[in-house]
C-alpha cells in the first residue's frame, strides 16, 4: 500500500513511525523485515499468503 | 573532473583524439569500424558522458560536435540492434499491470546479490562495487533524461521517484552521495572515472542502454521499462547486498546505502511500473511493446554482468 505525504503509520506494538519518504509502502502482507515498511518480503511468500 | 578512460581499440582511440581537439582543431571524419564490443562499448561511454559532467581537457563544445553525434548515433544503433535481436519479444498475452512483477521474478539469472550475502570474498565485492561505481556515482541521471518526453501523469510520477533518488531535497541522501561516502569509507576512490578502465564491456553497455534510452525521445518506453525492471529486482538483492557487506566487516556507510535501497526500492518498483510504465502505455499503447523491450534489456544487461563477474572470480554462477 502506497502513501503519499506525511503520515504516521501505528504498528501492531502500538509504536509510531513516521514517513520521511514523498511516497512509502506500507507492509501489507505481515513478513516485512522493516516493519511498517515494505521490503520485498511478499515476492518470496507462496501466492496464496500474498496481499 | 572525470579523467578520460584509456582507448580500447582504433575506435575508441579517434575519439578520444577527436575529443581532445574541439574545438581549436577541426575533427575530421572518423570512419572506423569498432575493433571489438569494447572499443564500440568505451566509446560509446565517452561520448555519453559528454551529457553528463564531461571530462578533464574535453571542451563542453564537444557534447554536440556534429561529426562526434554522428557517431555516436551510429554506436547507439548498433547496441540497439543487437539488444532487440536477443530480445524473445513481448511476453505471449501479458498485461503490464498485473504480469509484470511476475515476470520479473520468474526471469533466472545469476544472482550477484546471493553471493555477496554468503560466499563472496571482501576483495570480490571490492571488485563489484568499484565496477557498479561507474553507474552508482550517476545513479538515476540516465532516467531524468525522460522527463520532458513524458505525459503528465506519467511525468509526475517519474518526477516523485526521482525526487526520492535525489534525496528528497536534502543532498546528504541523495543516493548517489550515499554511494560514494560509502565508497570512500570502504577505501575506494569516489570519482565517477576512477574505475572505467577496469569495467568490463558488459558494465559499459548496461550504462549505454540507459544512457541510449534517456537520451533519445524515440525510446521513452524502453526508458521507463527499464526503469521499473531496475526498481522491480533492487529491493530484496540490496537486503542480500547489505547483510554480505556486514558480514565482511564493510563500513556503515556502505551497508548503509544498500539498506536505504530496500525500503526505497519497494516503493519506487510499485510507483513505476503503476503510475509511469502503465500510464504512459494507457496514454501512448504504441509504446507498450517498447516497456516490455526496456525491461527485457535490464535482465538480460544484468545477467550478463553478473556472469562476467562470476567468471572472473573464477566462480559458478
Amino acid at each position: 500500500m502506497l502513501l503519499r505525504g506525511d503520515h504516521v503509520v501505528v504498528d501492531d506494538a502500538g509504536n509510531e513511525h513516521a514517513t520521511t519518504r514523498p511516497v512509502s509502502a506500507v507492509c501489507r502482507c505481515g513478513k516485512s523485515a522493516s516493519k511498517p515498511w515494505c521490503d520485498g518480503t511478499h515476492k518470496l511468500l507462496p501466492a496464496k499468503l500474498r496481499p | 573532473m572525470t579523467s578520460l578512460p584509456k582507448p580500447r581499440g582504433p575506435l575508441s582511440t579517434a575519439v578520444t583524439s577527436a575529443l581532445r581537439a574541439v574545438p581549436d582543431e577541426e575533427v575530421g571524419r572518423i570512419d572506423l569500424e569498432p575493433e571489438s564490443t569494447d572499443d564500440a562499448a568505451v566509446a560509446l561511454w565517452m561520448l555519453h558522458e559528454l551529457s553528463y559532467g564531461g571530462f578533464d581537457g574535453v571542451d563542453d563544445r564537444a557534447e554536440w560536435e556534429p561529426e562526434l553525434v554522428r557517431v555516436r548515433l551510429r554506436l547507439e544503433q548498433d547496441l540497439e540492434a543487437r539488444l532487440r535481436e536477443r530480445w524473445p519479444g513481448v511476453p505471449e498475452g501479458a498485461d503490464l499491470a498485473t504480469d509484470f512483477f511476475d515476470w520479473v521474478a520468474d526471469h533466472d539469472g545469476p544472482s550477484l546479490a546471493r553471493h555477496v550475502q554468503t560466499e563472496a570474498t571482501g576483495e570480490q565485492v571490492l571488485d563489484l562495487l568499484r565496477v557498479r561505481s561507474v553507474y552508482h556515482l550517476k545513479e538515476a541521471d540516465p532516467t531524468t533524461w525522460v522527463i520532458p518526453r513524458l505525459p503528465i501523469a506519467a511525468k509526475a510520477a517519474l518526477v516523485e521517484l526521482q525526487y526520492d533518488e535525489y534525496g528528497v531535497g536534502d543532498p546528504a541522501r541523495l543516493h548517489a552521495h550515499l554511494f560514494a561516502r560509502g565508497m570512500e569509507a570502504s577505501g575506494l576512490r569516489p570519482e565517477l572515472g576512477a574505475y572505467v578502465d577496469e569495467a568490463p564491456v558488459e558494465i559499459l553497455e548496461q550504462n549505454n542502454a540507459l544512457s541510449m534510452f534517456g537520451l533519445q525521445r524515440r525510446l521513452r518506453g524502453a526508458a521507463v521499462g527499464h526503469l521499473a525492471a531496475f526498481e522491480a529486482t533492487s529491493s530484496m538483492p540490496s537486503r542480500r547486498l547489505a547483510q554480505g557487506l556486514e558480514r565482511l566487516g564493510f563500513p556503515d556507510q556502505m551497508v548503509g546505502y544498500y539498506r536505504e535501497h530496500v525500503e526505497a526500492d519497494a516503493v519506487h518498483e510499485q510507483v513505476a511500473l503503476r503510475d509511469i510504465c502503465v500510464a504512459l502505455v494507457a496514454e501512448e499503447p504504441t509504446l507498450e511493446a517498447d516497456v516490455w523491450f526496456g525491461a527485457w534489456a535490464c535482465l538480460d544487461l544484468e545477467d550478463r554482468t553478473a556472469h562476467r563477474m562470476f567468471d572472473s572470480w573464477g566462480v559458478s554462477a
